[in-house]
């Protein structure tokens, strides 16, 4: 009874927290409206928006592919493919019908003769309010038919790949990724995907801002929506892990033969995740479209597939939250913080050596090698942030403050 | 379609193709014997390729062709040796998983130090006149390094064969490929054999990045990429670690890949080219995971 209660109030401590956060970023973007004069930082082109978003959208995928590789064990390098189907699936979907002819022009318009976004405006009218729903219905409609496609296609090559034991099943996968992308690349399916084109005009975080009838923006939601989506995927994908299969998958992990031997169905439970762990992937390629606006097969290729596995590394294989601060730390590091080894930098008249374009990549990369060969346990390894954790955390800190004022006081 | 069945067009077709299968079955080569000893996907051989091809640029603008390539051959075998003691000794007792991250690693590392350097402009390799001279061939004009390309790759195989099955070196590698621990403790130097395998791989993959690049348009970071992923498809299609399983492999490879991008281009079917390669290694994979040369492996529970 006690440890129920306590179960209890630890759910809703964590759906206190989300709901903070989610405020706070509210706040954090509409402040430089609301109070003039805030420091640049705030303007809502600034970088921290662009890693904020961004890191979002990457950490759903991140977390995706941490349920696979770091939870069941299996080593899939297909991250980028799933992405492609479910931003393709997005952006086919909701392609506006009189944006058509201009996105497809070099086809003529469009095979897809219906789009989500005009469907839904003609159930619940285009302007205002009516407006709103229409639009939020097509997004979310939208988003989970990319995740939806992505599944499928998991479910499709599961059963010949899954057999396939660690780096086959790597290099299988990564396979697929590569095949798809020139499957989408193809001419001939160019009235459907845009051939090697880019599909845009699709409905993008930008258009969740709240305008008034004179157009100007009155409330910024082009960040909370992003972490909204994201918060709920990552949400479903934590409480599956605590669910019985989610011990079926650790248990896997851990030792096949011994989890066979207790009577898990290995192919059951390894497609399950597979597909789950796809199904997301697929709405992180959804989101992913949405944040650059704009779906291209060129940019699902398979380094992106290796940044994601370098973030799941960094934040710790086995860790939801690690994979987080991890994906924060990554795209922050990458976007923003380290820009300035890309700048030619001088100090009075001595130009600093090395500091031109690309040098960021080149530092980045050593740091992340650093990571990988004496840091292989990543930040949180397979532990998870707990409220018992980081007041251990506060504990620690406060006797070592003690220790050194005691310290300055001997 | 008259164009497509003249014999000229067919000869040259295949020319080309046994002359890019040549390429890839000496990078193939470096994979599986590299997976045959460490059984590591190393992820970073065609980087490695790739920074082979602008060592080759960057030398070869200061120094003549003939002292430029010894010194591409040795920096590029250091940098093989060197990205094996930094980054896969010390994860040597570590999963295999941590190892394979860790060549991940350094693909994007070489990657990204290539960008820094190049500046991120596509680099042209220098013509060599001894292989970009045109010949004819039953009608067909090709340059001379189509010809030279399979030649050379036959006599390096019949060395590099020669080298494994009769000399001492050799003969420690297959025991190390058969058995780790076994031949650890039959006093083998696992770290000098692994070595020598990385030392050998690289060699090789010099020698095919002077023949890939002279007839390709230009080297860019991420130029490594592609041929090293295919290279390591025809290994596994040969039966890894077995190399003229590998050599085999990269010629069909090679050949398919040139006969799907010389189809008329009405069928818009050369973005295929690529994918190819990904569909055989699926279909191999499931069918005959153990490839065509391969060992059956047993599972030890």
């Amino acid at each position: 009874m006690l440890q129920k209660n306590e179960k209890r109030a630890g759910t809703l401590r964590a759906m206190l927290a989300i709901m903070v956060l989610l405020l706070f970023v509210i706040v954090l973007e509409n402040i430089s409206s609301w109070i003039p004069g805030m420091p640049a930082i705030f303007s809502p082109t600034s970088q921290l928006f662009t890693v904020l978003k961004k890191g979002a959208v990457y950490s759903l995928v991140a977390v995706s592919m941490n349920l696979l590789n770091g939870f069941t064990g299996l080593f899939s390098l297909g991250q980028a493919g799933f992405m492609l189907l479910g931003a393709y699936t997005y952006a086919i979907l909701t392609v506006p019908m009189a944006a058509k002819d201009q996105v497809y022009y070099l086809y003529g318009g469009s095979a897809v003769k219906f789009s989500l976004v005009d469907a839904f405006q003609s159930l619940f009218g285009t302007a205002g309010f009516g407006g709103a729903v229409s639009m939020i219905c097509a997004v979310l409609v939208g988003i989970v038919c990319a995740g939806l496609v992505a599944a499928l296609f998991a479910a499709l090559i599961g059963t010949p790949v899954l057999r396939l034991k660690s780096d086959y099943l790597a290099i299988a996968t990564l396979g697929f990724a590569e095949i798809l992308r020139a499957i989408f690349q193809w001419q001939t399916l160019g009235p459907i995907t845009n051939g090697a084109n880019m599909l845009k005009s699709f409905p993008t975080f930008a258009d969740f801002n709240i305008k008034n009838a004179a157009g100007q923006v009155v409330l910024r939601l082009s960040t909370f929506v992003p972490f909204l989506l994201s918060i709920l995927c990552i949400t479903v994908i934590v409480l599956l892990i605590h669910s019985s299969y989610g011990r079926a998958f650790k248990a896997i992990r851990d030792d096949e033969v011994a989890a066979e031997a207790m009577g898990i169905s290995l192919f059951k439970h390894k497609m399950l995740s597979f597909v789950i762990s796809s199904f997301f992937s697929g709405v992180g390629g959804a989101l992913f479209a949405m944040y650059v606006s704009n779906a291209q097969a060129k940019a699902f290729t398979s380094t992106m597939t290796y940044e994601i596995l370098l973030i799941v590394v960094i934040g710790g294989i086995g860790s939801i939250s690690g994979s987080v601060i991890g994906t924060f730390l990554y795209v922050a590091c990458s976007e923003w913080w380290l820009r300035f080894l890309d700048a030619e930098t001088y100090i009075g008249s001595f130009k600093v050596p090395l500091l031109r374009s690309g040098f960021r990549m080149v530092v980045f990369s050593v740091v992340i090698m650093i990571i990988v060969l004496f840091f292989s346990q990543g930040i949180m390894g397979e532990k998870e942030l707990t409220w018992a954790g980081i007041g251990g955390l506060l504990k620690k800190l406060k006797p070592k403050k003690k220790a050194a004022s005691a310290g300055k006081e001997g | 379609m008259e164009q497509l069945l003249s014999t000229e067009y067919i000869v040259s077709i295949l020319l080309s193709g046994i002359s890019l299968g040549g390429q890839l079955a000496l990078i193939a080569i470096g994979y599986t014997m590299v997976y045959g000893i460490l059984r590591l996907i190393n992820f970073a051989h065609g980087d490695v390729f790739m920074v082979a091809g602008l060592l080759g640029i960057y030398i070869s603008a200061a120094l003549p062709m003939y002292i430029a390539i010894p010194i591409v051959i040795a920096l590029t075998i250091g940098l093989g040796f060197f990205i094996e003691r930094a980054a896969y000794k010390p994860l040597r007792s570590a999963p295999r998983m941590s190892v394979m991250i860790s060549a991940i690693g350094v693909s994007y590392l070489l990657q990204n130090t290539a960008t820094y350097v190049t500046g991120g402009q596509p680099m042209t390799y220098p013509a060599i006149n001894a292989l970009t001279k045109t010949i004819n061939i039953c009608g067909a004009s090709t340059k001379l390094v189509v010809i030279i390309t399979p030649v050379l790759v036959l006599v390096l195989i019949a060395l590099l064969t020669t080298l494994i099955n009769h000399t001492k070196i050799g003969m420690a590698m297959r025991a190390v490929s058969k058995d780790f621990e076994t031949s650890r403790l039959m006093g083998i130097k696992i770290n000098n054999v692994i070595s020598m395998t990385f030392v050998i791989g690289s060699a090789l993959a010099v020698v095919g990045s002077i023949l890939y690049f002279t007839t390709y348009p230009a080297i860019t970071p991420t130029a490594g990429a592609m041929p090293g992923l295919k290279s390591f498809v025809a290994a596994v299609f040969g039966g890894i670690g077995s190399i003229p399983g590998a050599v085999i492999g990269a010629f069909l490879i090679g050949i398919c890949e040139t006969i799907i991008k010389g189809l008329p281009s009405s069928w818009n079917v050369s973005v295929f080219s690529d994918a190819f390669t990904f569909a055989l290694l699926i279909v191999i994979l499931t069918c005959k995971p153990t490839g065509l040369f391969g060992e059956k492996a047993t599972d030890k529970v």
